[in-house]
């Protein structure tokens, strides 16, 4: 356990481990809708909910967050409606882009996402631009990018890790390391074994965290936001995670990792982490810990009912929205 | 009856001047790209270049390095950035140096700039004009000579857009960078260069209209077709094929995406006849594009098969021997013409 946890106003751990409960049963809600046909299936953040949740909680609507293919705990995490992000996992005209962007394009600007993104690596340069624009502007706002192992090894990251540290823009690299790019080893594919090392290349604070501690987390983002806030530029931090299941639903993990490991992270869970801290430091008893659970279910079952009922988008709707004006 | 002075600036003047007005206009214009100012960090040495083509000299010393800003040697990174910060609220310009730099930064452009707005579901703007250089010409060979319109055009929620001169050049940088959506300016070498110099430019901003075609010579036997620099191949085509007791006529394309299909369907319904003239190599390019337009469109008004000259299909040239005969002339124009009127 972190030193850091009592320093942690009781609001935000409550917040925390709402936001992780709540990621936990979207994603497990989002699973059951690809098993049972109504969509081809998403790329699972069960295992990674701390990772977002830490950081976010030092975020505002203001803030920016930019995210990846595997989005949809960063989108929970900044706030994004969860009526709204399953109604858009099933193409409903209600979804958060209408039902043209779906599980790989989450946004909402009014919460401050801009946007999942399916490319590998496309969004690093994407957030730096985002940092760029609060700093032209002179707010304090801050930028989030959340990327994986495998994105690390893009030119798009050293681009603008170079780009940020030389116009000390106020922007987070956040690798989200989950040890596997697919089905490719962490160890086969980054040089030097670590990817926050590279941060010294780009003179920045460069930090490894254990992302399966949601309080762990927590203090180094507070560091790294106070930072960007103050406009002393970018920290990259690699936060060590895991996902529970395949790169995308379908693929069966087990033929490149072994039960072994998998047990040992599913072991070190993150909310089975923090209920257990939660309850043996007085914060929460059991039944509040029971009830935010329920709370969360509820929304989901919610959520998924909205995303059901919800009409599809109109057929005049293929052709809206390419120009904002095109005569 | 009152004479007029003509102003008459080069084309990097005029779009110079255009800059200047539209970053003292909107406080969230922004400019980035590789030694747009130059000399960089150096207070000795500021606006040391003012870009490779001077289109952005001064403005460092104006509008300061806030917002004037040189990055490094690196197009997928500056050029992501831009999109970036015009979804989160400004109005960048972003200098690709040369169109074929498009290869290294393509994800942001192809994969981002030209989809968020949609794949949002139209919830975020991007308000970013991207200017970059084409044409062949100076010798610079296969990797800095191109134009490669149609791959941007190709793009569903690009806006592309092609000066002929320094009056329209001026119009349309600035229509581009007020523009909501973005837009992709390419400015040829040879026209920053000098060519085409003369035209009256008015000192108060204007815009011209995006999506918008110009007759730039009006006539009655053949359709001459021109983007950038061929239209002035076109109009000394038109020059010679006057001699010859033929009036065509000359379209400035101007607009690329938006394509102005009613002025390019009017002028070939009246005179039955078309050439295409494009630097673009020339297959799956904006003269294909346009024969095809014009067969569906205009098929039974047509006395002749549209007629497309374009480069061979090659990559650009170094030797000027070769290069001359890479870039499309009057006089191949003006055989394409008179085939059409056989």
């Amino acid at each position: 356990m972190t030193t850091a946890q009592g320093s942690i106003p009781k609001e935000k751990l409550t917040w925390m481990y709402e936001t992780m409960v709540l990621i936990r049963r979207f994603e497990e809600q989002a699973k059951r809708e690809a098993d049972q046909g109504r969509i081809l299936g998403t790329h699972s953040a069960i295992g990674e909910e701390a990772v977002p949740t830490g950081i976010c909680a030092h975020l505002g609507d203001g803030d920016y967050v930019l995210g990846n293919h595997r989005s949809h705990h960063h989108c929970i995490a900044k706030g994004v409606g969860v009526n709204e992000m399953m109604a858009e996992l099933l193409g409903k005209a209600t979804g958060t882009n209408g039902g043209k962007g779906g599980t790989m394009h989450i946004a909402d600007a009014t919460k401050g996402m801009l946007g999942a993104n399916g490319v590998v690596g496309s969004n690093i340069p994407v957030a730096t631009g985002c940092a760029l624009a609060a700093k032209v502007q002179g707010r304090d706002n801050v930028s989030v990018v959340f990327f994986g192992d495998g994105a690390s090894s893009q030119g798009s990251l050293h681009e603008s890790m170079n780009l940020a540290s030389i116009w000390d823009l106020p922007v987070l690299f956040v690798c989200e390391n989950n040890r596997y790019a697919e089905s490719t080893p962490f160890e086969y594919s980054v040089a030097g074994g670590s990817v926050s090392n590279r941060a010294a290349g780009y003179a920045m604070p460069g930090v490894t965290v254990d992302g399966q501690d949601v309080m762990e987390m927590y203090e180094v983002a507070g560091e790294a936001v106070a930072r960007a806030r103050r406009g002393e530029g970018p920290t990259l931090i690699e936060a060590q995670t895991y996902r529970y299941f395949g790169h995308y639903g379908a693929d069966n993990p087990l033929g490149y990792r072994t039960e072994e490991e998998e047990a040992y992270y599913k072991g070190r869970d993150c909310i089975l982490t923090m209920g257990k801290f939660l309850l043996e430091s007085g914060t929460m008893n059991q039944d509040q810990l029971d009830s935010i659970d329920a709370d969360a279910i509820a929304k989901v079952e919610a959520a998924s009912k909205f995303a059901m009922e919800s009409p599809y988008p109109d057929p005049s709707a293929l052709l809206t929205d390419v120009y904002v004006k095109y005569p | 009856m009152t004479t007029t002075e003509v102003r008459a600036l080069t084309y990097a003047q005029a779009v110079n001047e255009t800059f200047h007005q539209e970053f003292e206009r909107d406080p969230n214009v922004i400019l980035m790209g590789e030694d747009v100012a130059g000399g960089a960090g150096r207070d000795d040495f500021e606006d040391a270049w003012g870009g490779v083509f001077k289109l952005t000299r001064g403005l460092i010393g104006k509008f300061g390095p806030e917002r004037v800003r040189d990055t490094p040697i690196s197009e997928n990174g500056f050029i992501g950035a831009a999109v970036g910060s015009a979804a989160a609220g400004l109005r960048p310009i972003a200098d690709l140096m040369f169109v074929g730099f498009v290869g290294v930064c393509g994800d942001q452009i192809f994969n981002n700039m030209a989809k968020m707005h949609y794949m949002f579901g139209g919830k975020v703007k991007l308000p970013l004009t991207i200017i970059t250089s084409t044409g062949a010409g100076v010798g610079s060979a296969a990797q800095h000579s191109e134009t490669l319109y149609s791959i941007f055009v190709h793009f569903p929620g690009l806006k592309c857009v092609a000066p002929s001169n320094p009056y329209n050049a001026k119009g349309l940088h600035a229509a581009a960078i007020r523009d909501d959506d973005p837009v992709i300016v390419f400015n040829n070498k040879l026209l920053m260069g000098g060519v085409g110099t003369g035209p009256h430019v008015p000192e108060e901003p204007y815009e011209v209209e995006i999506g918008k075609a110009h007759i730039a010579r009006e006539g009655t036997d053949v359709t001459l077709i021109g983007i950038s620099y061929t239209t002035h191949l076109c109009l000394q085509a038109a020059e010679i094929l006057a001699q010859q007791g033929y009036s065509a006529e000359v379209v400035d394309l101007l607009s690329l995406s938006p394509l102005d299909e009613e002025t390019i369907i009017e002028s070939v319904k009246k005179t039955r006849k078309v050439v295409i003239v494009d630097e673009d190599y020339p297959r799956c390019s904006m003269a294909s594009e346009l024969s095809a337009v014009i067969a569906e469109q205009a098929f039974d008004y047509l006395d002749a098969p549209p007629r497309r000259v374009n480069p061979p299909h090659t990559s650009v040239p170094y030797s000027p021997v070769l290069e001359e005969l890479f870039i499309p002339t009057p006089e191949r124009i003006v055989e394409e013409a008179l085939a059409t009127m056989e």
